[in-house]
């Protein structure tokens, strides 16, 4: 069913703005006093800012469609009320009753205003529920989200610290993966080691997952497109400790490893690593080569003997 | 009519593309590098793309034409200097550049093309 | 005839802007243009650059199998999350095998497939109708994370 009658329930609303005011605020401060965490002039604040958001959307267009551009004012005064409670501890209940309490205070107007014209207070009075349903669903929807991007930000909070790039050698660099990966912190880990790679100028980049307990096709294929991005950009990976139970994982899922070098361990993968770039690691005290390059050190191999 | 120009170092030939070209303008590099090779008896080109934000499929084919043609007329092709972004992209759209050299910055891309020993 | 509907836009949060695709340059344009918008929505790095290269697929389809054609350019919001939608809209042929226009990557090495798989791939949604006689309609929306 359409929602109409948005200007005549403007009018009868802004008449009444301050008894409005006064009955949803006294309903609210309960609440809010109970948590100690909204002050009455600050409540009393939002409240009056609301009402005259909500009036002004109202009066716009007698067609009442909350997702139209004329509620967008609405929708982002919501969006901020909630995102603000949701940090100040307040549930989510309690954030969407901010809505639901100035529903039975407009209805009651409503009846008083139009007991002359029964369909016009039916119609009216459904377009203020539907109205306010939509609303209170619109802070909780925020409500959440504001809650999810604390848990985001704590994630890449941590994310930063368990993965660091480290550069092995000249030119190698090693990316040890420690935890599970989800898809999205597989993806802010491998942009980061793409822009160190440019900013290092490494020709080589081992990613290694021994501390990955469980790889899945999406994590695969994360994997996979940043060789692929890498080699795009001019260099190269090795992924290094894949276990026994990965490596079962991998080949059950169907992913194609072919063009990949792979290595048990890190280690085996430095020394193909530092093969590529042209170098060796020397036992000390060789005999052909401790007068040449000294004593242990790395040999160079592309150098002219 | 606007040109990306071409610059030459001994029988390398050298471009940096330093604009968002559009369609008819990545044509005439084409047909401009292809026109040079033969006349400089170039048997190297190194494309300088570490400018380029945005690299979609139309460049990504020219970029893999021109190395395809390059190679025909006995020249290779490195392509230097691809952003992150740019290059995660390009993996998604499926764009492989195969046949395409590639290597992170101008000096390894000359030393590929000079075939020098540092790497 | 497949038009433009600006009040179908979930949630703008302000009027779509206009810019005609007749012209290699104002492809290049366009590209700049959702650059712009999408470095003010807070877009990453990334995203920016998948969007404006889908953008810019969608754009040389628009011109060069569509006739020419425009794109809206809405600045869109859904619980606080902020996001960039551009509808393609040409009055051409129109596409007679969306499927299979998908599916056309250019993994297949032809170079001739419309691109559009990789511009979905790009992109958070993607919408396409289209007929045959009734031109194309094509609409990406990224949103920015938070």
């Amino acid at each position: 069913m359409e929602m109409v009658g948005g200007t005549r329930l403007a009018q009868i609303f802004t008449d009444n703005q301050t008894d409005l005011l006064a009955e949803w605020i006294t309903q609210q401060h309960a609440v809010a006093s109970r948590r100690g965490l909204v002050g009455e002039a600050e409540l009393r604040n939002q409240f009056s800012q609301f009402i005259s958001l909500l009036l002004a959307a109202l009066a716009a267009s007698d067609n009442v469609d909350f997702k139209k551009s004329n509620w967008q004012e609405v929708r982002a005064f919501l969006a901020d009320m909630s995102g603000q409670r949701a940090r100040q501890g307040f549930s989510p209940v309690e954030t969407a009753m901010f809505v639901f309490s100035l529903k039975q205070p407009l209805v009651v107007r409503l009846r008083q205003h139009l007991v002359t014209e029964p369909a016009v207070l039916a119609d009216l009075t459904w377009t203020v529920s539907s109205l306010f349903d939509e609303l209170g669903l619109y802070t909780t929807e925020v409500f959440q989200a504001s809650r999810e991007q604390v848990i985001v930000r704590q994630q890449q909070e941590l994310l930063e610290l368990s993965t660091p790039v480290v550069q092995l050698w000249d030119g190698i660099l090693a990316l040890p993966l420690i935890g599970t990966l989800d898809s999205a912190r597989t993806q802010v880990v491998m942009e980061n080691l793409l822009q160190k790679i440019v900013e290092t100028g490494a020709a080589i980049s081992i990613i290694d997952i021994t501390g990955v307990p469980t790889v899945d096709t999406l994590v695969a294929q994360h994997l996979l497109k940043t060789v692929a991005a890498a080699r795009l950009m001019g260099a190269d990976c090795i992924i290094s400790g894949i276990r026994p139970q990965i490596a079962q994982t991998i080949v059950h899922l169907g992913v194609n490893l072919s063009n990949v070098t792979t290595k048990a361990t890190l280690a085996a993968a430095f020394v193909v690593a530092l093969q590529r770039t042209g170098k060796s690691v020397l036992v000390a005290g060789a005999q052909d080569n401790a007068s040449r390059s000294g004593a242990a050190g790395m040999h160079d191999s592309s150098l002219p003997e | 009519m606007e040109r990306i120009p071409i610059l030459t170092m001994g029988k390398l030939l050298l471009v940096t593309i330093q604009v968002d070209m559009h369609d008819r303008l990545a044509l005439t590099l084409q047909d401009d590098l292809t026109s040079r090779i033969v006349k400089d008896g170039a048997n190297g080109v190194l494309i300088d793309i570490s400018s380029l934000d945005v690299v979609d499929s139309f460049i990504g084919r020219m970029i893999g034409n021109t190395a395809a043609m390059a190679s025909v007329l006995d020249a290779q092709t490195v392509v230097v200097g691809m952003q992150p972004s740019v290059a995660i992209t390009l993996v998604e759209l499926g764009l492989t550049l195969s046949g395409v050299r590639t290597a992170l910055n101008v000096e390894k891309g000359m030393a590929l093309l000079t075939g020098g020993g540092a790497r | 005839m497949i038009t433009f509907d600006p009040s179908a836009a979930y949630a703008a949060s302000s009027p779509a802007e206009t810019l005609p695709i007749r012209s290699d340059e104002q492809i290049v344009r366009l590209r700049q243009f959702v650059r712009e918008k999408a470095v003010a929505q807070g877009l990453s790095l990334i995203d920016q650059t998948k969007f404006v290269t889908a953008a810019s697929e969608l754009a040389r389809n628009t011109l060069i199998y569509g006739g020419g054609g425009d794109v809206h350019c809405t600045l869109v919001e859904r619980n606080g999350r902020r996001g960039l939608k551009l509808d393609f809209v040409d009055s051409g042929p129109g596409i007679p095998d969306i499927a299979r226009a998908l599916s056309d990557g250019y993994t297949s090495g032809s170079g001739l497939g419309l691109g559009l798989g990789g511009a979905k791939r790009l992109c958070d949604e993607f919408d396409i109708r289209s007929a045959p006689g009734e031109g194309t309609y094509v609409s990406i929306t990224k949103w920015k994370p938070f």
